[in-house]
């Protein structure tokens, strides 16, 4: 049993021992440290920040902090135009983006097919009728623009393409039926088909973004075209995204709507609400992917600690030996061993956070890496990164553990004298 | 208890070693005593012994067979952590080389086991401050063992085994790694030691140190050949 006699000795014995080891080794075991640290916190944190990246897309680009939207009952929302004018005046929102949306048929090759067998090059797509000024201040969409120009106001027959819908830029593969749409550029003239009416439309400039984002598969046009081809009259619109000032909480502000009458007659969501079904699961399955290769991060660790431990007691397994003889505790020179253990791993957890919260998370943040699916972040909530501290600790401090000892229990009188 | 009146006492103690197959018995049934107060030397020829012997003896080692007694007390039958015990609180040691642990410094060497024996920190540097002065090293309290010469690690180690005054203090070869004027200094230290009342019991092949303890105990082959007194002695 430990005693706090020996804990007080253990203490001393190590102070010691850390203040007076080599610079070098106490460098290079705390830098193995705090890489085990970020490779728990980071590669997780990476994983499920590539999912993040997706909501966070959709947060800015789409349904903004609360989106309302059509019930699943209706085709559209009713009285939109109060409810816009409702949630203008409200003073927690910032900006809003009203849409008309439907989904739609784009053809691409009708004017060039010559035999009627010849398959159509045609893709579904979202179509949004949108005010470009209105959508640009809500969702930045101009700035997403790769090729041509963005859509003015007074545009009429012009839209704009997002790029998953366009061969060159889309990894999606053919869908029977339904494939990226070929030879199409700024210029190009495509067919619209919305409620079996169709109509033929220039592309006026490709939004070029990630594949995950929602812009990658949707069509802008302006409103009052979109209303036309929807037959859409009394100016009910589908969506209104809503921007909230800053500081103001999405969920109560959707509780505030919903008790306010909007959610009899939509529904009324908040952005992680609103996110596509499966993001949540894939968000899960990657999460549950990197806690295990953490935890392989992990074991590496306690065994390269062991290993410190190992040598580091066996080199000074002599000392040990005369530490018993003079009647130190064998608990006293464990406890010396596991508080160095500890050390290490504390100050590579310390470094370990100054520079994730310091640096790779805010910075990350603010300069997502860029990947092919999503602009992914770093997402390392403080709880689960204290989790993770603790686990470590834990994990050093039994790998500091069993190599002391393992040497303390041998002979006394057999360490003091070198003998196997 | 035993009827012993001896501060240390053996009876028909053994010790053989195995390496697989191969037996070699070192100690071959020693009665050996030392009395309260006493000095005494071990000498022998180079494999007689005597260093296992003084192992035996401080409980540092198990012997085959054969009975230890401390100040009366049955140790043979210690478990390893009465005998740590008893290291700790009633023996002082001080090896050939003089084990002192190298990432402390003289004062943290000698503070180190009175913290073990519950003393408080202030309390044990000062008794630690006592003991080195004792031996001449007030002024390389600050100093690690790699900054101090032989004779003066070789000092730190009395220090240590004497800060709180042991019922017996063994020595292994203390003089063995020392020039001729550390190793008086130090059988100088025991000399002292030992007029202030210290039981002391030394392995030594010098005869010269041996000649300055009380007795001397001349072993070989693992049997004492005899115990008589020392010829030579220097008050």
């Amino acid at each position: 049993m430990m005693s706090p006699l020996d804990i007080r000795v253990g203490w001393y014995l190590a102070q010691r021992q850390i203040r007076r080891s080599s610079i070098w080794t106490t460098g290079l075991i705390v830098f193995v440290m705090l890489l085990t640290f970020l490779n728990l916190v980071v590669v997780t944190g990476m994983l499920v920040g590539i999912v993040d990246g997706i909501s966070k897309l959709y947060r800015e680009q789409q349904t903004g902090d609360v989106i309302v939207s059509t019930p699943k009952t209706q085709n559209y929302i009713e009285n939109s135009q109060n409810i816009i004018a409702f949630i203008r005046g409200l003073p927690q929102v910032d900006r809003i983006s009203a849409r008309y949306a439907s989904g739609a048929t784009i053809e691409a090759n009708y004017k060039t097919r010559t035999d009627q067998n010849e398959k159509a090059n045609s893709t579904g797509a979202n179509v949004f009728g949108v005010d470009p000024v209105a959508e640009n201040e809500f969702s930045n969409l101009a700035s997403f623009v790769g090729e041509g120009q963005y859509l003015e106001p007074s545009d009429y027959d012009e839209i704009l393409i997002g790029s998953q819908l366009i061969d060159r830029y889309s990894f999606g593969g053919d869908v029977p039926g339904l494939t990226p749409l070929r030879d199409v550029y700024p210029g190009s003239k495509v067919r619209i088909t919305i409620g079996g009416v169709t109509r033929e439309v220039t592309i006026k400039g490709i939004i070029v973004t990630t594949a995950n984002s929602p812009l990658a598969t949707g069509v802008y046009m302006p409103e009052k075209e979109v209303r036309e081809l929807m037959g859409r009259n009394d100016y009910n619109v589908n969506q209104i995204a809503i921007r909230l000032k800053e500081g103001y909480d999405p969920i109560a502000f959707r509780d505030l709507l919903t008790n306010s009458g909007v959610g009899r007659v939509a529904t009324v969501q908040t952005f992680s609400e609103a996110i596509p079904n499966g993001v949540e699961e894939v968000r899960s399955t990657f999460a549950q992917i990197g806690n295990a290769i953490s935890s392989v991060g992990l074991v590496v660790a306690s065994i390269t600690i062991f290993i410190v431990i190992f040598i580091n007691a066996v080199t000074r397994r002599k000392f040990i030996g005369i530490l018993k003889g003079i009647g130190i505790s064998g608990e006293a020179i464990e406890i010396s061993y596991m508080f160095q253990s500890l050390f290490y791993a504390m100050i590579g957890v310390t470094v370990g956070l100054l520079v994730l919260y310091g640096f790779l998370v805010p910075y990350v943040s603010a300069h997502p890496i860029v990947l092919p699916i999503s602009n992914a972040i770093i997402v390392a909530p403080l709880p689960g990164t204290m989790l993770r501290v603790a686990l470590l600790a834990l994990a050093t401090v039994i790998a500091g553990y069993i190599p002391a000892r393992m040497i303390v229990r041998k002979n006394t009188l057999d360490s003091i004298l070198g003998r196997n | 208890m035993s009827e012993t009146n001896y501060m240390l006492e053996t009876r028909d103690l053994e010790k053989t070693f195995k390496t697989g197959t191969v037996v070699t018995p070192v100690l071959k049934g020693i009665d050996f005593h030392v009395a309260n107060g006493e000095w005494v030397s071990i000498m022998g020829r180079s494999g007689a012994g005597k260093s296992t012997l003084l192992y035996q003896m401080s409980l540092l080692d198990e012997p085959t067979s054969g009975e230890i007694y401390i100040d009366g007390r049955e140790a043979h039958t210690l478990t390893e952590r009465e005998k740590m015990r008893m290291r700790l609180y009633e023996f002082g040691f001080v090896f050939q080389e003089y084990a002192l642990m190298p990432e402390l410094t003289a004062l943290e060497n000698v503070v180190l086991p009175l913290l073990m024996k519950r003393f408080s920190y202030d309390a044990a540097r000062e008794r630690a401050k006592s003991a080195l002065g004792r031996v001449g090293l007030s002024a390389r309290l600050g100093n690690l063992p790699s900054a101090l010469s032989g004779g003066e690690q070789q000092r730190v180690s009395i220090a240590r085994a004497i800060a709180e005054r042991p019922e017996i203090l063994f020595a292994d070869e203390p003089t063995a790694n020392l020039d001729h004027e550390s190793s008086d200094v130090i059988m100088g230290i025991f000399r002292e030691l030992h007029s202030d009342g210290q039981t002391i019991v030394m392995v030594t092949h010098e005869e010269e140190y041996g000649a300055m303890t009380e007795r001397i105990v001349r072993i070989d082959d693992g049997r004492v050949l005899s115990g008589e007194p020392a010829s030579d002695k220097r008050p």
